[in-house]
């Protein structure tokens, strides 16, 4: 087990070192030097001897492989510069602020989407063909095709024009703000469209997961001890059936995470997604290239999460 | 010898005649197919189905009008006919969607192959390779890279196809090893065969079916990214119409004029709902073992 989780540990080291070299690689490809777009972007003019130390202080006068060990080496340290934009602003501080608010929201949605795909996957499954299998099923497929983005943009339509016309004197309903985060109802929304798509996927997976485990004996064995269905179902199938849906919540984290991109620019949430594309868009490399290898370490740390989490699952996995 | 290609020649063409006929029977995956055709007529011969021109075409006084008989769908923020957009919209779409899949899977293959055929430290590298990408948000890179390269349709397929490989390379890689266990792969080596030919050969035609399912049912993601992509303005340049821009140019104006954004992300799902319901059914028709999964 031990040796496992060292393995591992070591296989997601190289993962996380092939990508910043990765993000290194490509941010070098950008277009503008950094050090003179600070000059270009501010109000205030900067020296010619500011930008000798700018390019000092991050070591772009030396060679390629210096700059990314001396980038490497304060990455590590936790030191992820300044952002260029939002001078003076250090970008440790412009990431952690944003965390908080991402994972809130996909830990809610992921939570949502759990309550609701586990029985319904647990019910399709062992209820085949019956009017409950393919509604799930309808359900699903279309949960799957509509883009977040739309579904988003759809939904500001729905609560700023058409809900508080119809149903505007009710509490909460009637008060679902369509943009931003200022109140706890700032959520809804986005909650909604990041829930829709990990509840249809996970219902799937859920219920083939639950068809596979029912065929097995020691189900027919329940059975046969004259367990009640309900029994079977909770404690003997549903318990296995979860391998499947924990690989796939660990290998779609890259997904989610994407999803969150597009939803917080949509909805003007001030997470991760949405400091990441603004920072796309005002060339700020600084803070891109370190939110690139924060998300990849975030997304290493969930696999190797979810690998250790078999183990507790199903004891007959012997990891090692 | 003669006499084994006779025997074996008739039976391969069955397994796939009968793959047909499986899909043939399952109605949803054919009506997948037959919207995937119409779109592709509607992309190929926009200018002819196409009422107005999409792009040099403005009506004027017309900005974020309501859709009409005239024009069904209505016009865009600058008064154009938001169908004739829509329709050349698909031609983007597609374009992306095949050729970046055809990218991955090609990438995919290759090194998949490799790293399950000659294992060792050829497949530790490759599979760490494999992580990377699979580690990674893939609309981060795209957003990254489309900014380096600077937005255009080229550029999105050839950033989509380059960091879509890795999910086709580790289906191969985790086939291709399977099989090279198996005696008729031993034979070909006993037999001197050389590596690349065994693979090609030998190896390959026996991993495709998988590689088909996952590249259909991936058509449908990469559309969505694409739009996506477009959405948050890096995919296809305005003024050229793309259903992700037109979503986009929608999004400013999302509560004047609604319908704007409504008809493209409707054919997005439409898209993206046909593909998928082609690669379930030839998944059940391509391996029948895992129909009722």
């Amino acid at each position: 087990m031990l040796l496992y989780i060292v393995r591992r540990l070591l296989q997601g080291v190289v993962v996380i070192i092939l990508v910043s070299v990765g993000t290194f690689i490509v941010m070098r490809l950008m277009p503008g030097d950094p050090a003179y777009l600070l000059l270009g972007e501010g109000e205030i003019r900067i020296s010619e001897e500011q930008i000798a130390a700018i390019r000092r202080r991050w070591g772009l006068d030396r060679p390629y492989h210096e700059q990314y060990l001396i980038w490497a080496w304060n990455l590590l340290r936790g030191d992820f510069g300044d952002s260029l934009i939002r001078t003076g602003m250090p970008v440790r501080q412009m990431i952690f602020e944003t965390i908080p608010v991402t994972a809130t929201l996909n830990v809610i949605s992921l939570g949502l989407a759990l309550l609701v795909a586990l029985p319904a996957g647990i019910i399709a499954g062992s209820r085949r063909n019956a009017a409950f299998d393919y509604s799930t099923a309808v359900g699903s497929t279309l949960g799957v095709a509509v883009p977040n983005f739309w579904l988003a943009l759809m939904l500001i339509v729905l609560f700023a024009l058409y809900v508080p016309r119809w149903f505007g004197d009710l509490p909460v309903v009637g008060r679902i703000p369509p943009f931003g985060l200022r109140s706890w109802q700032g959520y809804i929304l986005p909650v909604l469209v990041l829930t829709t798509e990990q509840m249809a996927v996970l219902t799937r997976v859920m219920r083939a997961a639950t068809i596979e485990v029912l065929a097995q004996d020691y189900v027919r064995t329940a059975y046969a001890k004259g367990l009640p269905n309900v029994i079977v179902l909770v404690r003997h199938a549903a318990r296995n059936a979860l391998l499947p849906v924990v690989t796939v919540i660990g290998f779609r984290i890259a997904f989610i995470l994407s999803g969150t991109i597009v939803v917080e620019t949509v909805f003007a949430i001030p997470g991760i997604g949405r400091l990441f594309t603004d920072s796309v868009f005002r060339l700020d490399y600084q803070v891109v290239q370190s939110l690139v290898v924060v998300l990849a370490v975030l997304v290493v740390a969930v696999n190797l999460l979810t690998d250790l989490t078999y183990a507790f699952i199903d004891p007959r996995i012997r990891i090692g | 010898m003669p006499n084994i290609q006779l025997v074996s020649e008739p039976a391969r063409r069955s397994e796939w005649s009968q793959a047909w006929r499986r899909f043939c029977a399952n109605r949803i995956a054919v009506g997948g197919l037959v919207v995937i055709l119409l779109l592709t007529i509607l992309a190929v011969f926009a200018p002819l189905f196409s009422p107005y021109n999409p792009i040099d075409e403005i009506f004027r006084g017309m900005r974020g009008g309501n859709p009409s008989l005239t024009h069904p769908f209505g016009f865009d923020h600058l008064g154009r006919d938001l169908l004739s957009r829509v329709i050349f919209g698909a031609r983007v779409a597609l374009l992306v969607g095949l050729m970046a899949t055809g990218i991955a899977v090609t990438i995919g293959v290759v090194i998949g192959a490799a790293a399950g055929y000659f294992g060792s430290w050829v497949d530790m590298l490759i599979s760490r390779i494999i992580d990377t990408f699979m580690a990674f948000p893939i609309i981060a890179l795209l957003v990254v890279l489309a900014a380096v390269l600077g937005p255009s349709l080229n550029t999105t397929i050839l950033v989509i196809g380059m960091t879509g490989w890795a999910r086709f390379a580790r289906v191969v890689r985790a086939d291709v090893m399977a099989l090279k266990a198996t005696d008729f792969i031993t034979a070909a080596r006993a037999v001197g065969v050389r590596d690349w030919r065994i693979i090609w050969r030998h190896l390959l035609p026996n991993v495709m079916g998988p590689v088909i399912v996952l590249a259909t049912l991936g058509i449908g993601g990469i559309i969505i990214l694409e739009s996506a992509l477009s959405f948050l303005g890096l995919g296809i340049r305005p003024p050229n119409p793309s259903w992700g821009g037109t979503l986009a140019d929608g999004r400013a104006f999302i509560l004047r004029f609604p319908h704007i954004a409504f008809f493209p992300g409707l054919m997005i799902a439409i898209t993206v709902l046909a593909f998928n319901f082609l690669g379930d059914g030839l998944r059940d028709a391509l391996d029948p073992r895992e129909r009722d999964s």
